[in-house]
């Protein structure tokens, strides 16, 4: 496949499930219908992984690992505790 | 200590009077029929806590009538330690709610309130910028740096956290990490004084006046301000302990990252200083590993009578447990 843009010849990659071809010349990329859509939702995942802000006071050595989670605790059982002695 | 489950969503507003269902002329009935007789003026009645059937003899029962609130102590309340607490709340204006008097009912001690306006769920629902974590905070900041006055009780946390594990007796398939961590720390052992860890390694922990008992449900609004209720177990103790339920619930995963550096922050740019700036889990880790055994031990004794498994709140806070042991090992 050549290249749209400067005619140099393309390479494809698979890289997560998603084809991707580069070109060897000018090294831009053309994405398939979709890929782009699926690229950025796995960036966006994980970036949620990644970049839960780090607690401003630190934690204990025994801590649960926090994923940057605001407010998914919503049982019942956890809003009573937050009531009770 | 309360049933997890009779939260907020008991606290019914006064405008919607709840029905006593007790039978008629029964124990439970007697009791709040005369609480309501306790209050200064007429009202609608509503049941804000030791609702039947979770009445018990030794528990507590909280009436609203009106715009006043009667509660009933358990049975064997030390009656000079109460008077003490009562005392001191009512020294404390803006910082304390302040109570109206003190009755004897039987075996029972009746404090009588001035009604306030509790958190509700609709507040934590609209998210977390509208639970009052830095207002809370701030109060309790404002309590820590009050000066002690003397002949004051011990305040009631580390009590708690010994009653809240014996209530584990009888019950069946308690999570062994929920004792096992306990027997790891200082207060399991009787007469033990606990020491600080870390560099200022067999120092004493301050002595502070502690609320000693602080959740959400300890905070009302009067006036449009919060102030902090319940001085039950209020008295001398390391202040650490009143930060260390929300820091236990941090540390269970459970209590969001910004709400809890909102509390912290919100407590040392107060002037707070039951923790250092510079490193607060110093002060925080013994009091939040007893906090965490607490917390704990009152989810799984309140599955067991219910007969219900661990709910994933409960499963939170015997993990910390466990986790806690593993580095008490190391």
């Amino acid at each position: 496949m050549q290249c749209p843009k400067c005619r140099g010849s393309m390479r494809t990659y698979d890289r997560n499930g998603i084809h991707i071809e580069q070109c060897d010349n000018c090294r831009g990329i053309f994405l398939d219908y979709g890929e782009l859509e699926t690229l950025t939702r796995l960036e966006s995942q994980w970036a949620q992984q990644q970049y839960a802000p780090p607690p401003a006071h630190g934690a204990p050595a025994w801590g649960a690992p926090h994923h940057g989670h605001h407010g998914h605790h919503r049982e019942r059982s956890w809003v009573g505790m937050l009531f009770s002695s | 200590m309360i049933e997890p489950s009779a939260g907020p969503a008991d606290t019914a507003a006064p405008d919607a009077p709840l029905l006593v269902a007790a039978a008629p002329g029964g124990p439970d009935a007697d009791l709040i029929a005369e609480l309501v007789r306790l209050a200064p003026r007429e009202g609608p009645v509503a049941v804000l806590k030791g609702a039947p059937p979770r009445i018990s003899e030794a528990g507590v029962v909280v009436v609203r009538v009106g715009d006043v609130v009667v509660k009933a102590h358990p049975e064997g309340t030390p009656e000079a330690d109460l008077r003490a607490r009562l005392g001191l709340a009512g020294r404390l204006p803006g910082l304390m709610l302040a109570p109206l008097g003190v009755e004897r009912l039987g075996a029972r001690l009746v404090t009588i309130w001035p009604a306030g306006e509790p958190l509700t769920p609709a507040d934590l629902e609209d998210g977390d910028d509208r639970v009052p974590w830095a207002e809370g905070a701030r109060l309790l900041a404002r309590l820590h740096t009050r000066p002690l006055p003397p002949g004051l009780p011990a305040a009631g946390g580390p009590a708690r956290l010994a009653r809240a594990v014996a209530a584990l007796d009888g019950h069946r398939d308690v999570p062994p990490a929920i004792r096992a961590a306990y027997r790891t720390l200082p207060w399991s052992r009787a007469g033990h004084r606990p020491v600080r860890p870390g560099p200022a390694a067999g120092g004493e922990p301050p002595v502070a006046l502690v609320h000693g008992d602080w959740h959400l449900g300890q905070l009302v609004r009067i006036g449009g301000t919060w102030i902090l209720i319940d001085p039950d177990d209020l008295g001398q103790g390391d202040p650490a302990w009143d930060l260390a339920r929300p820091a236990a619930w941090f540390a269970a995963g459970l209590l969001a990252t910004s709400a809890w550096d909102r509390f912290l922050g919100a407590y040392l740019a107060a002037g707070g200083g039951a923790v250092s700036r510079d490193e607060p889990w110093r002060e925080l880790d013994l009091p939040a590993r007893a906090l965490t055994v607490q917390l704990a031990a009152t989810a799984v004794a309140t599955a067991r009578r219910a007969r219900r498994p661990l709910d994933e709140t409960a499963r939170a806070l015997v993990s910390s447990c466990a986790r806690i042991l593993a580095t008490a090992r190391v």
